[in-house]
């Protein structure tokens, strides 16, 4: 039997790893990128990666615990057997890494150091400098330079994914791209196709994103048909540094190293931050998270630092929200060898050594939780079945989701240092099924192909030849970012999220008549960002309709009016029956809303909303309680009320 | 409680420069395509605190008017990450070549007040206006065979301990990204302009650009992501097959140690130092290989 071709969209962390090892397999991989590989957004990715390890496990860690927080972190919103299979795998994965020649910072005897990350009490997290996720994209990019070499992969890069190209009986048999330089378009026939096309945060205008995580791969083939998972769930990264054209990432390392974040406790203190003595700092993440401290999970930090610049009124400036993170109490020795990267993009864009002077940062979107709806095959031990064709299988047979482009992982929320593992982790996983449920490919259906390229090339003409002098696509995109970053990202209400999505609509409204202000056929960066625009609208729409219908918390999604605050009461009885009624909502509100978000797009190109159930079979969801007042009481009543309940204990529980 | 932000913004407005021009005057070297005259075209946009080149660019886009109000088509350049580790927006920036993403327009105000002026790098064929062909900058990768040549990617286990004083070597190499400023920079790099041939097939010009390339020199970069892999515990392995290739056409021997290179670097990586030690190998690799014969 000749090997299946397979087609890979997106070279990212996900995109390599998929392709070195159907490389290594046997398999002829064509790898579709925007840009080269190389400049892929994985080189963002700065603090490092999360797995057990020798020392942890030795302080009594496991892979169980790392999947248990994952899910806790998450909200519960993950189906497990993925997490479960992904934690298991996460130890060899950084083995592997390593020995790609990733260099990964040592202790003094030569082994790999590992640092503290959000949500967790454990250093599970290893890293290379504050480049951690350039330097795991290097090695794998030069893996694939080699399988490259081999005449084994080829890389179509400045290629822009269109459309997946489906046969009669719906199975994808490739897609049709084009080339960004001389604009002309192709079929490529495949016995699979990936989509490994990462996050979609440029729909929020600026974020921490790069300019190419415009999502419209994503976009393209949830309109052709594959369901989107979860859309609401953005995550808003607690510290990031504003700037005029992105807002740049500051690192949660900053803080797993020691930094410590605070506000002077005299509104917009005009003092140097140097002079203002600490009792009259607060410290507020420490004060309010006296466990985790600066290192609680991302959705809460974020939370707090809006809020305390918000409500409380603390900003560090009058006219602008930030607040103090601050490295200056460690040695610049340390910093300079565990930080450097992230410390040099302050200084360099801040002009302010942060060594020397607390850094100010806020909050910034970073990443999707959501994205295409995969399946998994559970395995007899609670993971997944290796080899399975269903593992990162959209509902499209032949088409497979990997890395941030899909939903599986992080649930409600996603720990820092775990986005790395998930990509990879998906990436190499996902081979062995993708080449076992290979199709015979797509070269035998010359006519759909031609007709998929007709209407791509016709699709491409009407927007060139749409008349000058309407309204312009930058100013669109401006806009649609202001109405994302207003009603969709820290706080929700549903006043608003209605609004937003009647005005998100009068935008595509407007973007279908918007002009080009370059009609040519060569490099025309104009018409790919107008069509890239034009796909952000269908999961902007879905995002805020899925943020509209869930009415509760969970993880990043955070609307007020349905926050369950904590025990108000300071009698112990009144303090105890609060806690009962608290875990009676708590218990309704899981029944009610422990569902995955399944969008799908309508012929009306509204999305249609259903649920699906999670599979939460492994470890029974439990409220999170992170420094929620009266949280001991509350953990008190629920803990008799597992134990009254369980007689089967939980499945497989490793400890 | 917490209450949503009202200006439809997570991020306020950035502290003001204590004096602020009035507008920005930039002056862009364009190109339609390969093989096309290039031209200067003039652009005016307002001042706004804290921008950087990629600001100025975007605004441009948006805006798509030249300085005297003629429309004209937006500046095509590449970008990506915007925080200088991806490598994409190299240009010649007020002649020197460099980020457009760090490179901040109060900074450039400094070397000419109120002008910027960008054009795209010379020792790549123009695509596009602002936008080069750095096909050759991965091609040398492939020809000193920058990779650690594991069995496969199954496991077996971490790799080799590494003392803290070989990453901290290593690391700053491995920080390379590819941006081509070094190439740039290089009296010894020439540019290499090659156009497809009428009834030449894409694979055979492709061919015939490798060809090309690979009786050129290498570049800094690739020297040192030699040395990278020549370092390390795995690596060294193939230590003989990348020695093959620095002292091969266009290897080491073409370097005039002008030490531009390490000058322009955006990462500050020690190039030089990785040349130096390439020349010291290459001294050792030929006596070895006198003696082999």
């Amino acid at each position: 039997m000749a090997q299946p071709r397979v087609l890979v969209i997106g070279g990212g962390l996900a995109g390599l790893s998929a392709t070195m090892r159907l490389a290594e397999l046997g398999v002829g991989v064509d790898l579709v990128s925007l840009v080269p590989v190389k400049r892929s957004h994985s080189v963002c990715a700065q603090g490092g990666i999360n797995s057990v390890n020798a020392s942890t496990r030795q302080q009594g860690d496991n892979e169980w615990k790392h999947f248990d927080d994952t899910v806790y972190g998450g909200d519960f919103l993950q189906h497990q057997p993925p997490v479960k299979e992904m934690a298991d795998w996460a130890p060899r994965i950084i083995d592997l890494m390593d020995r790609l020649g990733v260099p990964f910072n040592r202790t003094p005897e030569g082994f790999r150091d590992q640092r503290r990350f959000g949500g967790t009490l454990y250093k599970r997290t290893a890293f290379a400098g504050a480049t951690t996720g350039q330097q795991l994209l290097y090695s794998l990019d030069e893996q694939v330079r080699r399988w490259e070499v081999e005449g084994r992969v080829k890389k179509w890069e400045f290629w822009d994914f269109l459309e997946p190209v489906l046969d009669d009986d719906g199975r994808c048999i490739g897609a049709v791209c084009q080339d960004m330089v001389t604009m002309k378009f192709r079929a490529f026939p495949a016995d699979a196709v990936i989509l490994a096309s990462g996050g979609c945060g440029l729909l929020y205008g600026r974020s921490t994103m790069s300019m190419i995580c415009t999502g419209s791969a994503v976009s393209r083939a949830y309109q052709a048909g594959v369901k989107y998972a979860n859309a609401e769930f953005i995550q808003v990264h607690p510290t990031a540094v504003p700037g005029a054209d992105k807002l740049r990432l500051m690192s949660e390392s900053a803080r797993g190293e020691g930094g410590r974040v605070w506000v002077p406790r005299t509104p917009q203190d005009p003092r140097d931050p140097k002079d203002i003595p600490t009792s009259e700092r607060y410290y507020f993440l420490e004060e309010r998270y006296p466990q985790y401290g600066n290192l609680v999970p991302r959705d809460i930090a974020t939370r707090e630092i809006f809020d305390i610049c918000t409500t409380d009124g603390l900003s560090v400036e009058q006219d602008r929200l930030c607040v103090y993170l601050d490295l200056t109490h460690i040695p610049r020795e340390t910093l300079d060898r565990k930080l450097g990267g992230i410390l040099e993009i302050y200084e360099k864009f801040q002009g302010v050594d942060p060594r020397d002077t607390p850094m100010k940062i806020f909050p910034a979107v970073h990443y999707s939780m959501g994205g295409l709806w995969v399946d998994y095959e559970k395995s007899a031990s609670g993971g997944l079945a290796e080899g399975s064709p269903r593992n990162q299988q959209t509902n499209i047979p032949g088409l497979y989701a990997i890395g941030e482009c899909d939903y599986q992982y992080h649930g409600a929320n996603r720990l820092g240092a775990n986005s790395l593992l998930s990509c990879i982790f998906s990436g190499l996983f996902c081979a062995s099924g993708v080449i076992a449920g290979a199709g015979r490919g797509g070269k035998e259906h010359g006519r759909l192909f031609n007709a998929a390229v007709k209407r791509q090339e016709d699709r491409h003409q009407a927007i060139l030849s749409r008349p000058p002098g309407e309204s312009n696509p930058y100013d669109i995109h401006g806009k649609l970012g202001d109405v994302m970053t207003r009603a969709a990202t820290v706080v929700r209400r549903n006043d608003q999220l209605s609004q937003a999505y009647d005005e998100v609509c009068r935008l595509e409204d407007l973007w279908r008549h918007c002009s080009l202000s370059d009609t040519g056929n060569w490099t025309n960066q104009n018409v790919v960002f107008t069509k890239s625009l034009g796909d952000m609208f269908p999961i902007a729409k879905l995002i805020l309709k899925g943020a509209l219908l869930r009415d509760e918390c969970r993880g990043a999604h955070y609307k007020p009016e349905f926050a369950m605050p904590g025990i108000a009461a300071t009698d112990p009885v009144e303090q105890r029956a609060e806690a009962e009624q608290w875990c009676d909502r708590f218990e309704a509100n899981t029944r009610k809303w422990l569902k995955s978000t399944i969008g799908t797009h309508g012929a009306d190109g509204h999305p249609v909303i259903t649920y699906e159930d999670v599979d939460t079979t492994l470890i029974p969801p439990r409220p999170r309680l992170y420094g929620l007042v009266g949280g001991e009481v509350i953990e008190e009543v629920w803990k008799e009320r597992q134990a009254e309940a369980a007689e089967p204990a939980a499945v497989g529980a490793g400890s | 409680m917490i209450r949503a932000v009202d200006n439809g913004e997570l991020v306020a407005g950035q502290q003001a420069a204590a004096s602020q021009p009035r507008e920005i005057r930039v002056r862009v070297l364009r190109q339609d395509a390969p093989g096309e005259e290039s031209y200067w075209e003039r652009f005016t946009l307002p001042y706004e605190p804290n921008m950087n080149v990629i600001s100025v660019l975007q605004r441009i886009a948006a805006l798509s008017k030249s300085h005297d109000g003629r429309h004209v088509a937006p500046v095509a350049w590449d970008c990506s990450c915007l925080e200088e580790v991806c490598g994409s927006c190299t240009m010649l920036i007020n002649g020197r070549v460099r980020m457009a993403c760090s490179s901040l327009v109060d900074n450039l105000f400094e070397e000419s007040p109120g002008e910027i002026e960008l054009r795209p790098m010379t020792k790549f064929p123009v695509v596009r206006d602002l936008c080069v062909d750095r096909s050759r900058l991965f091609r040398s990768l492939e020809r000193v065979k920058a990779w650690v040549s594991v069995d496969d990617s199954y496991d077996h286990g971490p790799g080799p301990r590494i003392s803290p004083e070989e990453q901290e070597d290593a690391y700053p190499l491995a920080t390379c990204i590819s941006c081509g400023c070094c190439m740039e920079a290089c009296p010894q790099f020439n540019k290499i302009e090659l156009g497809r041939r009428e009834g030449e097939t894409e694979e055979a010009f492709e061919t015939r650009k490798q060809e090309a390339y690979d009786k050129q020199f290498l570049g800094p970069h690739a020297i040192s992501q030699a040395m990278l892999f020549n370092g390390h515990p795995t690596g060294k392995m193939n230590a003989d097959e990348r020695m093959e290739a620095l002292t091969g056409q266009g290897g080491i021997q073409m370097c005039g140690n002008a030490q531009n290179c390490v000058a322009v670097c955006p990462k500050r990586i020690p190039l030089t130092r990785s040349i130096a030690r390439a020349g010291r190998a290459a001294t050792v690799w030929a006596i070895k290989k006198f003696f082999d014969r």
